[in-house]
This record gives C-alpha cells, sequence and structure tokens, in this order.
C-alpha cells in the first residue's frame, strides 16, 4: 500500500551538545518514521529533545558544536551526508518547517510578498509574476483576508495568528512532501490555536503532506495527531496510534502526563497531580538503566530494566523499559 | 512624515531659546572678561574700564542678552573681540578645515569598523575575533589624547611619515598642491579619531550580527534553503545594522563640530580649536555662536537619525 511507506526515516539519531569539551547528548539514539498522509506528534516536557530532533533532521545545528550521529533517510539519501549546497536543496522543497514564535520568525524588516516568495526563489524558476499569484493562493489557502494587501505588510503589522498563518504559507510554499511543525500553537491564545490545527488538518487532507507535530500540548495531540511518540531526555519511551495511547497508555512517563492533566476537580481533596522533579539537565542525566527511574522512586529498582530498550507490546505499540508493567502511581495500591 | 518634521524644526525655536538664556547664564558664572588677559603695566586700568563700559560689558545680563538676541535675530553675531573679525568670518573661516577633517575620519571610521564588526559578529570565537575585541577594548580604554600624543610621537617625530601639526604646508603654492598638503596633514589627525571612534560601531554590529544568527527569523530563513551567504546579506545584516544607522544622524552632524581634543594636539585649526582658544580667551561672542550652534547641531542630528531609522526599519514610524 502506498500509504504505508515510509517518508522519512531517523534511525538511532544522537544530537550532542558541546559543554567545553564534551559532547552531551539532548537526542539520544531516536528512531522514526513518517508514512505519507501522516500526522505523527512528538510529545515531551520542556528539554526533552523535541526540538532539537526537528532541528537536527533540517540541518540548522552548528557543526562547531554539534555532534550528529545515526540516520535522517529520505528518497534513500541520509540527509546527514549532505553538504550545504545539496542540504539547501532540501531545505524548503522537501521539508518545510514551522516555529513556534510567530513574530520573532518573520524576519522584521521584509515584507510578507518577500518573505513568502524568497522560498520559491531558490526552489523554483518561477518569474516575478508566477511568484505573485503563488504567494496569493498561498495566502488564500491559509486562510489569510485581503491577501493582496497583506502582501505588502510588515510581520508588526499583523496579529499573531495572521504571522503564525504566513509562517505556514512560507512551510508550505513549495508544496513540501515533509512539514515539520515545532509548537506552532504554543505561543498563540486558545481559540487561535484551534485556528491553527484546523487549519493543519485541513493542508494535510489537502496535500497529503507527512507532518511531524512536536508539542507538549497532549491535547494538540489528540485532536491533530494519527501517531505519537512520547520522547523523555532525549528518548522515545511510548510510541503507539492516537486512540490505542489515549485509551491505553502504559510507560509511567506518559500515565504520569495524562494524569497530570488538570480534569474537573470532585472534592476539596482532590489536588492537581504532578509528576516529581524535574527533567535532569544534560550534563547530569545518567545514560544507564531507566532515565525516568529517578521521578517515580517508589517503584522498585527491580522492576526497571538495566539497559531499556522499546518493545513491541502490541503491533504498533512500543514502550521503553518493564518497569511498566509494575508502576502504580504513589499512593496507590498496585 | 513632512508634517512631522515641520512639526520637529518647530520645536526647535523654543529649545534653541532657552540654550541661548542658559549659555548666558553660564557664560556669566565665568570669571574674568575679553579684557582680563589684556591686563598690563602700561594701560590704566580706567582705561580698560571705560572700553568695558563702552562695549556694554558691565550692563545687566538681561540688558546684554536682548542686545545679543536682537542683533542675532538680523544675522549680526557680533565681532570676535580676540580676532577683531565679525564672528560669522572667523567660524567661517573654521569650517571647511573641521569639515575635510571629519569627512575624512568618518570615512576612516566606518571603512575600519563596519568590515571589523561584520567580520567578528560573523566568525565570532575565533582567533580574528578575539583579536578585534582587544583591539576594541584598547581603543575604548585609551584615552584621546595619550592615544593622540603617541601617534604625533611615533609617526610624525620618530618615523617622521607624516606631518604632526598643522592643516597646510605654507610652502604649498598651486591648488594640487594646497589640496595634497591638506589631505597629508588629514592622515594623522582622521586616523586617530577612527580608531577611537570603531568602538560603539564593532562592538554593537558583532553584537548584534551574534545575536541575529541565532533568531528565529535566521531559522525560518535557512529552512527555506536559502544560502548561508544570502541569509546574511539579505536577513542578518540589514536586522544588526539598525543601531549603526540610528548613529548615522549624529556622524553627520559632528562632520561640523569637530573634535576639541585633536585639534588641540594636532595644532589643527578647525572649530574645536576655536573653541577652546576663544573660551581662554573670554571671546564671549564666538564662544556663544559656537555653542549655540553645536546645540542646533544636535537637535538636526537627532531629526536626522530618527529619519534615518525611520527609512530602515519599517517598525518605526512617526506621523
Amino acid at each position: 500500500m502506498a500509504v504505508e511507506r515510509s517518508l522519512l526515516e531517523v534511525n538511532n539519531l544522537q544530537v550532542g551538545f558541546r559543554f567545553g569539551e564534551v559532547y552531551h547528548n539532548a537526542v539520544d539514539g531516536v528512531s522514526l518514521t513518517l508514512k505519507n498522509n501522516e500526522i505523527l506528534a512528538i510529545v515531551g516536557e520542556s528539554g526533552c529533545g523535541k526540538s532539537t530532533l526537528a532541528t537536527s533532521i533540517m540541518g540548522l545545528h552548528d557543526p562547531k558544536n554539534t555532534k550528529i550521529s545515526g540516520e535522517v533517510l529520505y528518497k534513500d539519501l541520509n540527509l546527514l551526508d549532505l553538504n550545504e549546497k545539496l542540504y539547501n536543496r532540501i531545505r524548503g522543497n522537501d521539508i518545510g518547517m514551522i516555529f513556534q514564535d510567530p513574530l520573532g520568525s518573520l524576519n522584521p524588516l521584509m515584507t510578507i510578498f518577500n518573505q513568502i516568495s524568497e522560498a520559491l526563489e531558490y526552489h523554483s524558476d518561477m518569474n516575478e509574476e508566477q511568484r505573485k499569484a503563488r504567494v496569493l493562493e498561498l495566502l488564500n489557502q491559509v486562510g489569510i483576508p485581503r491577501p493582496e494587501q497583506i502582501m505588502k505588510a510588515y510581520p508588526h503589522e499583523l496579529s499573531g495568528g495572521m504571522r503564525q498563518r504566513v509562517v505556514i504559507a512560507i512551510a508550505l510554499a513549495n508544496k513540501p512532501p515533509i512539514i515539520i511543525a515545532d509548537e506552532p500553537t504554543t505561543a498563540l491564545d486558545v481559540t487561535i490555536q484551534a485556528q491553527i490545527l484546523d487549519l493543519m488538518n485541513d493542508i494535510q487532507d489537502e496535500t497529503g503532506s507527512g507532518i511531524i507535530l512536536i508539542t507538549h500540548d497532549l491535547g494538540v495531540v489528540a485532536e491533530t495527531a494519527d501517531r505519537v511518540a512520547v520522547m523523555y531526555a532525549g528518548q522515545i519511551v511510548e510510541e503507539a496510534p492516537v486512540e490505542e495511547l489515549f485509551a491505553n497508555p502504559l510507560h509511567p512517563y506518559t500515565r504520569s502526563l495524562l494524569n497530570s492533566i488538570p480534569h474537573e476537580l470532585e472534592s476539596d481533596d482532590d489536588e492537581l497531580h504532578v509528576i516529581h522533579g524535574t527533567v535532569p539537565s544534560l550534563q547530569k542525566l545518567p545514560r544507564k538503566g531507566c532515565r525516568f527511574a529517578p521521578r517515580i522512586p517508589w517503584i522498585a529498582d527491580e522492576a526497571h530494566e538495566e539497559d531499556p530498550v522499546l518493545h513491541e507490546v502490541s503491533p504498533n505499540h512500543k514502550v521503553r523499559c518493564t518497569c511498566w508493567k509494575h508502576f502504580h502511581f504513589e499512593g496507590e495500591e498496585k | 512624515m513632512w508634517k512631522t518634521i515641520f512639526r520637529r524644526l518647530l520645536l526647535m525655536i523654543p529649545q534653541i531659546i532657552i540654550l541661548s538664556i542658559l549659555i548666558f547664564i553660564i557664560a556669566d558664572f565665568m570669571p574674568g572678561d575679553p579684557f582680563t588677559g589684556m591686563i598690563d603695566p602700561n594701560i590704566d586700568p580706567a582705561q580698560l574700564e571705560a572700553q568695558r563700559e563702552a562695549f556694554g560689558l558691565n550692563d545687566p545680563l538681561i540688558v546684554r542678552y536682548f542686545r545679543w538676541a536682537g542683533n542675532a535675530l538680523q544675522g549680526d553675531f557680533g565681532r570676535s573681540f580676540n580676532f577683531q573679525q565679525p564672528v560669522t568670518a572667523v567660524i567661517g573661516g573654521r569650517m571647511g578645515n573641521t569639515i575635510r577633517l571629519s569627512l575624512l575620519s568618518t570615512i576612516f571610521t566606518y571603512g575600519i569598523g563596519l568590515p571589523l564588526g561584520i567580520m567578528a559578529g560573523r566568525y565570532n570565537e575565533t582567533v580574528f575575533d578575539k583579536g578585534v575585541l582587544v583591539y576594541n577594548f584598547v581603543s575604548f580604554a585609551i584615552p584621546v589624547f595619550v592615544l593622540a600624543l603617541l601617534m604625533v610621537w611615533i609617526f610624525g617625530y620618530n618615523l617622521n611619515w607624516f606631518p604632526s601639526r598643522g592643516s597646510v604646508s605654507i610652502s604649498a603654492n598651486t591648488t594640487w598642491e594646497i589640496w595634497w598638503s591638506r589631505l597629508y596633514h588629514l592622515l594623522l589627525p582622521s586616523i586617530t579619531t577612527a580608531i577611537l571612534g570603531t568602538t560603539s560601531i564593532i562592538q554593537f554590529l558583532r553584537s548584534e550580527i551574534i545575536d541575529a544568527k541565532v533568531s528565529d527569523y535566521v531559522k525560518t530563513a535557512r529552512s527555506k534553503g536559502v544560502p548561508i551567504q544570502k541569509v546574511y546579506t539579505k536577513h542578518i545584516f540589514r536586522n544588526a545594522s539598525l543601531p549603526i544607522a540610528s548613529g548615522f544622524g549624529f556622524t553627520i552632524v559632528a562632520l561640523f563640530t569637530g573634535s576639541i581634543f585633536i585639534e588641540q594636539i594636532f595644532n589643527f585649526r578647525g572649530m574645536g580649536f576655536l573653541f577652546l582658544q576663544s573660551i581662554n580667551t573670554r571671546d564671549y561672542s564666538v564662544i556663544f555662536v559656537l555653542v549655540m550652534f553645536y546645540g542646533l547641531m544636535g537637535l538636526i542630528g537627532t531629526l536626522l537619525s530618527d529619519l534615518i531609522l525611520m527609512a530602515v526599519d519599517p517598525r518605526i514610524r512617526i506621523d
């Protein structure tokens, strides 16, 4: 089946940042596949490496301070082997990227038209007229009213939601088969968030692109994603189709995340559930054993694997470590 | 926009008036007057007193102010006591030298500052960048008179590459010789000025470029597939040059005001030299006009800077 063919394959990706003379991995052995026509969500709290994963697929890291290994396969090419020149042909043309902060991600000194048109300049031989027509088409597609006028405007003249639509238009300019959206709704207020998510769903229906959606918001995941990968401390700890993940979460981290979503309090004794502790910093992160273990200290050490790997527990549902079998919330009887 | 410019120009009138009153009051605090330096056993003090009376120096401050202001409004700024010439002629005679010196200094300042700032920002944390930083600290920390004296001592006196004083050689006769001699005299003071003036340009450009390099709009540009060289020219440099552009109005104005220290040390007869000389000789009429001129230039510089910033940054609109 054509739909099942993978569009992008990430194999054992390691991204290390340099601290003095040592490299510490922010992404530590991530493997993923993105299929045609699907939205793959990557969820995790701040600092878990999800944005680093996205920017390393785009090849945006400074080679002086980062060490990247593994494979990012696209159309039989390992993107990580490409030089700048070849990578520039892929960026924007085959992979479009949407960033988090819609004000910061637009150049304040350039008109909307110039910023979208720039994406076309390097990947097509359209002339000025054709580019103008394409920009208009894009602005219409992302639902911007009065596109003729907006084209001549500067970013500061638009609202946050409009700016994010422009950022999406830039990513879509060359109809890339892959779109990476890094927290596209985080900087927007809730009503605008919903509009942008609808827009992304529509775009996905229209273009059939594969979308990697990076977010920390489980609500966003539930609304848009087809498949979910949960990341913790640079690793994927659980991966499953979206319905399966919400219906049957297994890994203690996933369960803790879902448990910590505020719900209606039934009595005054009801408290907001939190996950103890914080994500360890890169330098202090224990590289051996289950990385989530320190945050669930009431679970016996024997429950964890020594070198946890992803196990496929049911078709398409993968979980890291065996501790999920013994996990119970604190104060709760197993 | 024209309305704004017109309004700003109108606003300068009260500012200039307030400035002139302040100068008059402050000048009144200065001990001595134009005749103080002329005390001579052969001159009868009564005669000096009569002269003071004749020039109106003994009148109350308010009387003197309105007399001066009334004349100034008619374009008469009085005569210089020291040069025995109309003030406008004295200042006009110095302006050319100062403009030439400042123009060359500005060219050197930006000629050194822009490339160093851009390269240091683009290749930051390299040996080159560290070298630029060291240069910047030294040029920022060294007082103008120390550097100027060092330059005179090394290049003017020891190596004898450049003339160390004056603005033109007396032996120059033909037009060509005069201009060449002027340029030759300008080199040492203007390079000295430039070395001292590059600090803020380099520092601003460097840090703005380093900030811009990791900004989100640069990530967007790179994820469009824009080659890195184009990212620098189209995105980073333009954004990084905003603070430099906003300072450019003052730079243009500084062309006319000159540098008091540099002109003094290089014995270069420009506006700055004249200013200090006039203060020393209590040549009030020249001091008043010079300070008013500096004040007016400051106001025009602010307006120019605003206009330049408006031209380069679409976020700034004054209307």
